[in-house]
């Protein structure tokens, strides 16, 4: 088969170590692979975000605006770019830029972007408040979530048959365990802080974390499934390291949810087996993990299939996945003339037009 | 087998992890065993990994007492405490 030669944008090259952004491992995917010698194009949103200053991964670097910007500033930024580098498919990591990005479908295609992306209300379905609706239409258990815009439901919680700990969580990012009605008001009050209303709260399951990452074709199919278990966590209880495992139940019930929700793009489903070994849902992520390059590692390049999706080609064929294969993450450091850093900071951009 | 044969083995015995559970363990050589359905990992010793191999084969549990009675030096009624004991961690590591 012939190499893709596509140039393809991708965000999320953040990559603090207790909690990394999948850009930088969705690049590395695509960049180790025999079938791609395209360019690749990192998009930030900090000027320390370190995949912009990563030559082997990227071949040019951009800062975006934040979401909280708006549309046309996004707009704007895409562009310019777009002008610079003539991008091909433009690859969403983060879930915050999803919604945006899907609003803006129309004119990024205008724009000669390309992507695979969910529709507005594929995306809504997989909200997180709105998990036990889409649970039990895919016939999934799945813990109860409220929706809360008030400290004062934690010291009140347990006449309506809540009890701690329970689990505090941001609409996007974020949760917390807490132990008592104290521990959730602050948990609260930080999660508001920084990622606004509404925050959830949901029923703490124990139980064992398990996770699979998958593209939808939006047709019902899910494709080159790769299923995970965390072996240990960061402080935020991000994967550290994990294994490859080969899980019916966990399977079936992704498949489920691919096929009730049509699922278009790339997907992450985190579930519970809880001590009765039950499994339940906790989330599903609208973007590849931060462990996607585990998918590399077991011979199923799940970026490369989202592209050739995305340029309507046919993704090649799933080899069987080997379980038993781990990640270890590690944390390195790069070092960055201040010439670039002020690239970045002044201009937003880091060798743009560069071969 | 019979079917009052068959009530004999490890694996009929409701105590025991179920046949398709034990089949899909990767046992090595060293004692590393991999559940590649939970993703656990565990060791086992020398003893550990031949009475897994039986265990895997659905050896009946006479005849795995009657297979570690020659290996061992022990006494019958403390070689199938021992599996039993065995049995029950191997459970918590295949969480079955």
């Amino acid at each position: 088969m012939k190499p893709m030669t596509a140039t393809v944008a991708i965000t999320g090259m953040n990559a603090k170590p207790d909690n990394p952004g999948p850009g930088l491992a969705v690049a590395r995917c695509l960049r180790e692979s025999s079938d791609f010698q395209g360019r690749i194009i990192g998009l930030g949103y900090d000027a320390l975000d370190a995949g912009l200053y990563l030559d082997d991964l990227c071949d040019a670097s951009y800062l975006l605006p934040y979401p909280s910007a708006g549309d046309d500033a996004l707009l704007g930024q895409l562009h310019n770019i777009q002008q610079q580098e003539n991008v091909d498919i433009l690859l969403p990591c983060l879930d915050a830029e999803l919604p945006g990005m899907v609003r803006l479908l129309p004119a990024l295609k205008e724009m000669g972007l390309k992507s695979f992306l969910p529709s507005a209300e594929q995306l809504r379905l997989r909200n997180k408040d709105r998990l036990p609706e889409l649970a039990e239409m895919a016939g999934i258990m799945c813990p109860e979530i409220k929706t809360i815009t008030q400290a004062g439901f934690f010291y009140q919680c347990q006449d309506e048959g809540w009890s701690y700990p329970l689990v505090v969580k941001g609409l996007f990012y974020d949760a917390y365990i807490a132990h008592s009605a104290d521990e959730a008001a602050d948990a609260f009050r930080k999660i508001a802080a920084a990622w606004g209303f509404p925050v959830l709260v949901q029923e703490m399951v124990k139980g064992e974390e398990y996770n699979l990452s998958a593209v939808g074709d939006g047709k019902g199919n899910l494709l080159g499934p790769v299923m995970m278990k965390k072996m240990a966590l960061t402080d935020k209880g991000k994967a550290w390291a994990g294994i490859s495992i080969d899980d019916q139940p966990l399977l079936e019930a992704s498949v489920s949810l691919a096929k009730t929700i049509q699922w278009r793009g790339p997907l992450e489903v985190e579930v519970i087996r809880d001590t009765q070994g039950h499994y339940q849902l906790i989330e599903i992520n609208p973007r590849f993990p931060a462990w996607i390059y585990l998918s590399f590692g077991v011979g199923r390049n799940l970026p490369l299939t989202l592209l050739q999706l995305a340029l309507g080609q046919i993704p090649d064929k799933f080899t069987q996945t080997q379980s038993g294969v781990l990640f270890i993450r590690y944390a390195l450091e790069t070092i960055v003339p201040l010439a670039e850093f002020e690239a970045v900071v002044m201009r937003g951009e880091r060798g743009a037009g560069r071969d | 087998m019979t079917p009052s044969d068959k009530s004999n083995t490890l694996t009929e015995n409701n105590m025991f992890p179920p046949p398709e559970v034990l089949k899909r363990l990767a046992i090595s050589e060293s004692g590393f065993v991999f559940d590649p359905a939970s993703g656990h990992n565990f060791t086992v010793n020398e003893t550990g990994l031949m009475l897994l191999r039986l265990m895997q084969k659905e050896q009946r549990l006479d005849d795995i007492l009657k297979i570690l009675t020659t290996e061992y030096d022990a006494e019958p009624r403390d070689i199938e405490r021992d599996i039993l004991d065995f049995v029950s961690t191997l459970r918590d590591n295949v969480g079955a």
